[in-house]
């Protein structure tokens, strides 16, 4: 039997499996973007506090999945909970990082022009600033979506479902046909999120900008 | 009105603005200059508030700025900068209507002052509103700068450097172009440049800088006249010759003129006229000075071998002092029934004398150099 038909036979826990990915996916980088960009926001605000921030985020980043993951289920126990806390945290840092470089790389001559023309500071942010650095904080999210479908096939260790409930079960017993079964899937799913995502960008990328900045 | 009332400035150690006392009046086009660092920029940015002066106060229309919020008031202030700024996610129209928006005018009115004001510089609406900063040349770009700064009518603009980026051509295109709206809109500019030829073509007043302090604030005629300061000779360069020689009668005169005691004789007289090849004589008292002119055709007409010129001058020749302004002095020439002006010393002897001749050559030096006569 080979892993394609294995996923015709097997529609039902397929779509169950792809569904619980999706959704770890969507809840783990969306938290990534609720902390991550008004977090980027203040730190380019407050630019002594970024290098500190953005190292300490980045070291999670350097700390094994296994590890976290294990953390996380001696404080969280088994199941979703542990496993979107470890994947947040993992969706953190490109969004974080990219949210900052985009606000603080807008070229300090039109902040100048928007303060001396009479904008706010909370005018200047989200009439110029924004705008100006969404590019790049799509891009952020865009990373960070690639790196959690993968991740996110580790979750299944804990028993949070998704694609990796697939691999894992085909790790423990030998049986290639599941791993491809988790595995394909789950590398077809980051492709679409990344092109997907590529679109949203080129969407929301203003008409003044195109063509202008190179993506990450 | 701008009134600078001992404003001082410091970074750290490095004092910037050392106690500036000036002011500058409503309609006025304002220029400051000086050397690269010698505070003109900052000075500007203390008008909007972008910068806070550490002592001293400035008053527009004799209220206190400091007493406002700084972000209205700076909607009551354009501003321009040598890097445009445009904001490249907008569109032109969009740019330009900022803060009309931000001043929240309805969508009818800020859209009239759009079309208003591209019309104004030249820049069709339908051809141009609806650009991006980035699909518009160098001097577009600026033109919008321009217009953005001037959309919701404020009396004063603040332009730091606006056509320091720009190619000669398009600058002095620009240049006109400011000046036009200034005087059509009746603005009150402050503009700073370090290019003393586009201060001198810009300015009714020009403010000059150095290390934080003004060392003159003149116009520019009078910058040119009396400099006061080597810094700023220096500054003016080859506008100076210009200047002294268009500005005064003493520019313009000979001082190599046929001078005769009164009590000289006729004959003498007639001699010394057919050496020098002059048909007229200058006539002088016993203490130099002026005390009038004689043509050839009158010595020949009334004189007499032993009668005394003093007897036959006549006060026809039209008379200035050397400091006289040159254009008036020109007019004076045109009229002459004797085709020259005598100009004086302030002691009333005679410096020089203006014909035709002796204005032509100058004028000719002014735009040319040194004549080879
Ligand atoms: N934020 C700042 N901190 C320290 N020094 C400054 C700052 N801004 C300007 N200066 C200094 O103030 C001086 C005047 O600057 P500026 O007004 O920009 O000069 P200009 O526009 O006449 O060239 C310069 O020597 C500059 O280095
Ligand atoms: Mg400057």
């Amino acid at each position: 039997m080979s892993w394609i038909e294995f996923i015709q036979n097997n529609q039902a826990l397929m779509i169950e499996c792809l569904i619980r990915h999706i959704e770890l996916v969507v809840i783990a980088v969306g938290t990534g973007m609720v902390v991550s960009i008004p977090m980027g926001i203040f730190l380019s605000r407050h630019r002594k506090l970024a290098n500190p921030v953005l190292t300490a985020t980045g070291m999670i980043q350097t700390i094994p999945g296994l590890v976290m993951l294990g953390f996380a289920l001696i404080l969280f126990g088994i199941g979703v909970l542990p496993a979107l806390v470890v994947l947040s945290l993992y969706a953190l840092l490109p969004i974080l990082r990219n949210t900052y470089t985009g606000i603080t790389e807008v070229d300090k001559n039109i902040i100048e022009a928007a303060r001396g023309i009479g904008m706010t500071n909370r005018q200047t942010l989200f009439k110029v600033e924004l705008p100006l650095a969404l590019s790049s904080i799509i891009s952020g999210i865009r990373i960070s979506t690639v790196y959690i479908v993968s991740w996110a096939t580790l979750a299944g260790l804990i028993g949070a479902g998704g694609l990796g409930d697939l691999i894992w079960t085909g790790l423990a017993t030998y049986n290639s046909v599941y791993i491809l079964a988790g595995a394909i899937p789950s590398a077809i799913l980051a492709f679409i999120f990344s092109g997907l995502i590529g679109m949203i960008q080129s969407v929301f990328t203003p008409r003044g900008l195109r063509g202008l900045r190179y993506d990450i | 009105m701008i009134r600078f009332e001992n404003v001082t400035k410091s970074y750290g150690k490095n004092v910037i603005l050392r106690n500036l006392n000036f002011t500058i009046n409503p309609g006025e086009f304002v220029v400051l200059i000086g050397p690269s660092g010698c505070g003109k920029t900052t000075t500007l940015k203390t008008i909007n508030r972008l910068i806070e002066p550490d002592g001293g106060k400035i008053f527009i229309d004799e209220k206190d700025i400091t007493k406002e919020n700084p972000v209205e008031l700076r909607r009551t202030i354009g501003y321009v900068i040598q890097q445009i700024g445009l904001f490249p996610n907008m569109t032109v129209e969009e740019n330009i209507a900022i803060v009309p928006k931000l001043l929240k005018y309805p969508k009818e009115k800020w859209q009239g002052v759009v079309k208003e004001l591209l019309e104004l510089v030249g820049m069709p609406y339908e051809q141009n509103a609806h650009k991006y900063p980035s699909e518009l040349s160098g001097g577009q770009q600026q033109r919008i700068g321009v217009l953005r700064a001037l959309a919701a009518s404020p009396p004063i603009v603040l332009m730091d450097e606006p056509f320091g980026a720009l190619d000669p051509i398009t600058r002095d295109t620009l240049q006109d172009e400011v000046r036009r709206i200034q005087k059509k809109l009746k603005k009150t500019i402050v503009f700073v440049t370090h290019d003393m030829d586009e201060a001198l073509k810009m300015a009714d007043v020009i403010v000059f800088m150095d290390s934080g302090k003004i060392l003159q604030m003149a116009s520019p005629e009078e910058m040119l006249r009396n400099p006061a300061d080597p810094l700023i000779a220096e500054f003016m360069g080859k506008h100076m010759s210009n200047a002294n020689m268009i500005f005064t009668a003493a520019d313009f005169m000979k001082t190599r003129v046929t001078k005769v005691s009164r009590t000289t004789l006729t004959l003498q007289s007639i001699e010394l006229m057919r050496n020098r090849e002059v048909n007229s004589l200058l006539v002088i008292n016993d203490d130099d000075t002026y005390f009038g002119s004689v043509s050839i055709e009158k010595l020949r007409s009334q004189g007499k071998p032993g009668k005394e010129i003093g007897d036959m001058v006549s006060d026809e020749a039209p008379v200035v002092n050397v400091k006289d302004d040159a254009r008036e002095t020109f007019d004076k020439l045109m009229t002459s029934p004797t085709g020259y002006v005598v100009v004086l010393n302030d002691d009333a002897t005679v410096a020089g004398l203006i014909t035709k001749t002796s204005m032509t050559k100058a004028m000719g030096e002014a735009l040319w150099g040194e004549m080879s006569s």
